[in-house]
């Protein structure tokens, strides 16, 4: 934190020193979270890989996966973002840059934690959020400095406006305080071990109202925030309309939250509340697709630079991924199509299209955009390897889709269909044998995703070090 | 009050604070101040002895 402190002359001199480590720990999280989905991908199709191991087992590397991207890979990239663009759009360096450098050393010991205590089996059960109250305690502390430092950018900055980047950054920053909060409310009964203060289906609405909303502020308007200052960046011009962005912010955050009982239709959870998630979870199409139109059409008139820039490629293609997750969301929300999706692979086909295709290619963007701002580079290292990495991306999400839609329908069909006399026409094994190549293919799709992660690493660094490559085809990407 | 009422002045608030966000946007003694806003990620590089990628 030396070098950032100071200002000189009227100049701001941003702290980019916890930037630099959040962006560089992003790719590293990464490249391990999604290791860990290749590997129970490859337990899904070979179960004897888990070797017999009880920490190797698909039920404890799950939620070790879920955590590693979400909130190691994902939470990086966010606190690297907005510790970015808060001082950048406030022109103001950092407020208390001690702070900010314990939310980074907190940030990382949270999730080493959790990369020990998952895979021993320590776990709350409750999805996303499984780590016990220990770190959730630690949690709490690095997310109300983050909610500081951030809040009081804002306070002592030197603009009149508050760019929208920073209401979804700031919006993201209290919902998740108050989630993780509630949500993680639990009696302790050892060190190790706690139960939820929650009973019964109170406590299942409670953990999806979580989830949900995990989903809503860290995985959406966390990530908005990020589009909203990145795609305009790259694209060289103004977000495409202000007001737009406004009426977006406003209902997304308004209609999100109501949204967690499509998560449990069919349930104990009494039958208007669930109708309520379903028509809550329909409404929600529309501040998705106004967001995704907006971050689009910010290319209008200069969609060109889409054919030599693909680090815009990258941000443009995360949107449209964005926008069929929130129109497929929404159709799962309804409670006759819930019926055949529910338990499916479908689920994980469409968590999946909103994780890799929208949250990883928009994080994915937003660092080839920021290591070479960060390092001052004129550019990446590579921008064939940029290009490579792109293809890698939206193969290994598109295999990695449609390989579950194609088992999360059968699997539904096959779940439901009964013989005449009442009987189950298919056993649960035969639905399972029936599932089998789209589990291979969803483990290509996820080794073709990883490798290009891989790619990634090498170009940050080879960016990092400062070597340059002859880019004659391709020099006048950035300068775009 | 039975719960019909209940959501239906719900619904009737709901629609009133959308339409308010939405013509407090949209008005057009807001149009600078937006058009300002909306320069912010770009302001910093004429300002910033840290020249960009530009």
């Amino acid at each position: 934190m030396s070098s950032n402190v100071t200002t000189t002359g009227n100049e701001p001199v941003y702290n980019t020193r916890v930037v630099k480590q959040f962006a560089l720990m992003t790719v590293v999280w990464g490249i391990v979270g999604m290791l860990v989905g290749v590997i129970i991908a490859a337990e899904l199709v070979w179960p004897d890989l888990n070797m017999q191991l009880p920490w190797f087992h698909f039920g404890r590397l799950r939620p070790l996966h879920t955590n590693a991207v979400i909130f190691a890979f994902g939470g990086c990239a966010l606190f690297a973002s907005v510790y970015h663009v808060v001082q950048r759009t406030c022109h103001t360096p950092l407020f208390c840059n001690w702070l900010a450098g314990f939310t980074f050393w907190g940030w990382q010991a949270v999730i080493v934690s959790a990369a020990i205590t998952l895979p021993l089996g320590m776990t709350s059960a409750k999805e996303y959020a499984e780590l016990e109250w220990p770190i959730d305690i630690a949690i709490t502390l690095v997310w109300v400095s983050f909610a500081v430092v951030f809040f009081g950018t804002i306070i002592k900055r030197t603009t009149s406006h508050i760019y929208v980047a920073n209401w979804f950054f700031g919006a993201f920053i209290l919902a998740v305080a108050v989630l993780h909060l509630v949500n993680s409310a639990a009696i302790p009964v050892s060190a190790t071990k706690s139960y939820s203060a929650y009973g019964g289906a109170i406590d299942a609405m409670i953990q999806w109202w979580y989830g949900h909303n995990a989903v809503g502020f860290f995985l959406t308007a966390g990530f908005l925030g990020m589009m909203y200052y990145f795609v305009p960046k790259q694209a060289g011009r103004p977000v495409y309309s202000y007001r737009l962005s406004i009426v977006h912010f406003w209902a997304l955050i308004a209609v999100y939250i109501w949204a967690g009982p499509h998560h449990l239709m069919y349930s104990a959870l009494p039958d208007w509340t669930q109708s309520l998630g379903m028509v809550m979870s329909l409404i929600l199409l529309a501040p998705s697709w106004g967001g995704m139109i907006n971050g689009m059409m910010t290319l209008s008139g200069a969609w060109h630079k889409l054919r030599d820039d693909p680090t815009l490629r990258f941000l443009v293609v995360s949107l449209s991924f964005y926008g069929m997750s929130t129109f497929e969301g929404p159709m799962m929300a309804i409670k006759t199509v819930n019926a055949l999706s529910h338990n499916t692979d479908w689920t994980i086909g469409h968590v999946h299209s909103g994780a890799l295709g929208w949250v990883a290619m928009v994080t994915i963007g937003a660092l080839y955009h920021l290591i070479p701002v960060l390092y001052k580079r004129t550019q990446m290292y590579s921008i064939q390897l940029i290009n490579l990495h792109f293809w890698l991306s939206t193969i290994g999400t598109v295999l990695y889709i449609a390989s579950m839609w194609v088992n999360g329908i059968a699997q539904g069909l096959m779940w439901r269909a009964f013989n005449t006399d009442g009987t189950l026409t298919y056993s649960f094994a035969e639905s399972i044998e029936a599932s089998y190549p789209g589990y291979y293919v969803r483990l290509f799709g996820g080794v073709i995703f990883l490798s290009g992660m891989l790619i990634m690493a090498y170009n940050v660094w080879r960016t990092v070090r400062g070597d340059e490559q002859k880019q004659a085809a391709t020099a006048d990407v950035q300068a775009a | 009050m039975d719960q019909g009422t209940l959501q239906g002045i719900g619904t009737i608030l709901t629609m009133i604070a959308f339409l308010g966000v939405c013509w407090w946007a949209f008005s057009s003694h807001k149009k600078k101040d937006f058009e300002e806003a909306a320069q912010l990620p770009f302001t910093d590089e004429q300002e910033s002895s840290q020249n960009e990628d530009k």
